[in-house]
């Protein structure tokens, strides 16, 4: 289903608003919208509300072999979804560009700064890992998908407890949530990604833009940064 | 002439509907129909009008929106339901925005699940040499002529003898805002508070269309942003808290 297009008054006017320096739900330039997390019933479950953008994060994980490369290396394997819930546009079952950019910024934003510490997932060396998966849905779309996405990821890795296990010899004991407490994930440090749009050829800058402001937009910068944990 | 079957008021009375009872989807109810009525005789005092949400069918009155039931004197009822979702009606205004030129026709999207289609020829004072100035993007303020289930959708910006009416081309310097169908007919409603009361803040034009879409203009960006805002919040306000916030905004203090 196709979504509603954006109307030539609609485009001058937010254009003209910005050059006011005035947003439509009246934030000024730098402010953030207000954020909401609340966890589900399992470990590794969490919502976050970024205004009226809504998405869940939900952490899985699964013993398999490692990769021939990393032997001694947990998986971490992330996955964006978006829902035709959140948006008209967004089709269900077609990859589209906005779905691949947004997997390839959350890949980024966790693989690549090795905030997870990966050699602790490693159960036998060679043979068996754990492997971390990192579901992301949205549920509604009003802007700054990446930032609501962030942000549930590194707090439903935060929430995660995967199982215990114990090595005696060649056998592996895996326990459950009954027999031994499940232990968190060991995580260095929390990457957070802030999102920037552009306006006006870059003379006008706005944070955490809403679903029209995306759309009005000239370009567009992602920032993530860590805070040491 | 063709001749219909008219359903008796009392008997609509008679099977135990209250006003303000809450129906769901799929409720019925029987009356007798009596004998059969021409339509070229003027209307009888005693039948009873389905509005939206009921339908006729035989000597049943089916309910297909869930809601409460409303009654007007002396022999209107229909169901109240908190929809946002437009599902054309022939003779309402709404606002579209034109998508497309094809040929002589516009494709103009209403919020519904279809485009609809509107002619060139269908402004006032346009031939065929003499074509309207309207662009993809423009938001447009037309009624529906042709709006059924079966067939595609079709406005005009004139009425019945040629003329524009209000209807047309609009909307440069204004705000287009979504809200849902209930508030625009309690805008819409002759001697309504609520539109006393916007009208009241700042001078300013607003075009309400039926298919839940409002235009915003004042006299600067500001206030229309306010208007706009204070729009979208009156759907969840009662009365006294809708007259404070207004309050507040006419001393300036918000």
């Amino acid at each position: 289903m196709k979504d509603t297009p954006l109307s030539n008054c609609e485009r001058d006017f937010l254009l003209k608003a910005i050059e006011e320096k005035k947003r439509l739900d009246g934030r000024q330039t730098y402010d953030y919208r207000n954020i909401k997390i609340t966890f589900g019933t399992d470990y590794g479950c969490c919502f976050v509300d970024l205004g009226k953008t809504r998405v869940m994060a939900q952490v899985s994980c699964e013993l398999v072999a490692p990769k021939e490369t990393r032997p001694n290396e947990g998986i971490l394997f992330f996955n964006i979804e978006l829902s035709p819930m959140a948006s008209p546009a967004f089709e269900p079952g077609r990859q589209s560009e906005l779905s691949v950019k947004l997997n390839r910024q959350l890949e980024r934003c966790f693989r690549n700064s090795k905030c997870i510490d990966t050699e602790s997932l490693c159960v036998v060396s060679g043979e068996k890992v754990w492997q971390i998966r990192v579901d992301v849905h949205t549920l509604n779309h009003d802007g700054n998908l990446m930032d609501a996405a962030s942000i549930a990821a590194i707090t439903a890795l935060c929430h995660f407890r995967r199982p215990d296990v114990s090595i005696q010899g060649e056998e592996i004991t895996v326990y459950t949530p009954e027999e031994r407490d499940p232990i968190p994930l060991s995580i260095y440090h929390m990457p957070i990604s802030v999102s920037f749009s552009f306006f006006q050829q870059g003379t006008y800058l706005l944070v955490d833009p809403c679903e029209r402001e995306e759309r009005v937009m000239d370009g567009y910068v992602n920032n993530t940064d860590n805070i040491l944990y | 002439s063709t001749q219909t079957r008219a359903l008796k008021y009392s008997s609509l009375r008679s099977t135990g509907l209250r006003v303000g009872q809450v129906l769901l989807p799929g409720d019925q109810f029987f009356c007798e129909a009596e004998e059969t009525l021409s339509l070229s005789a003027t209307a009888r005092r005693d039948t009873a009008v389905c509005g939206p949400g009921l339908r006729r069918s035989g000597d049943r009155v089916l309910v297909c929106v869930g809601g409460l039931l409303r009654h007007k004197a002396p022999n209107v009822f229909w169901v109240q339901s908190h929809s946002k979702r437009y599902v054309p009606a022939k003779g309402e205004c709404v606002i579209g925005i034109v998508t497309a030129k094809s040929g002589d026709v516009f494709k103009v999207d209403v919020g519904a699940s279809e485009l609809a289609s509107l002619s060139y020829l269908s402004f006032e004072g346009a031939t065929k040499r003499n074509r309207p100035n309207v662009q993809v993007g423009d938001l447009v303020y037309a009624q529906f002529l042709v709006a059924n289930k079966d067939m595609e959708p079709e406005l005009v910006c004139i009425d019945g003898a040629g003329r524009a009416n209000g209807l047309g081309v609009f909307g440069s310097g204004g705000l287009m805002v979504k809200v849902s169908l209930g508030l625009v007919r309690r805008l819409l409603a002759p001697g309504s508070e609520l539109m006393a009361d916007l009208s009241g803040l700042f001078p300013s034009e607003m075009v309400l269309g039926l298919n839940g879409r409002v235009w915003v203009k004042s006299s600067s960006v500001q206030q229309t942003l306010i208007l706009s805002n204070l729009l979208q919040s009156c759907e969840t306000l009662s009365p006294d808290q809708r007259r404070a916030l207004f309050h507040r905004v006419k001393q300036g203090t918000l």
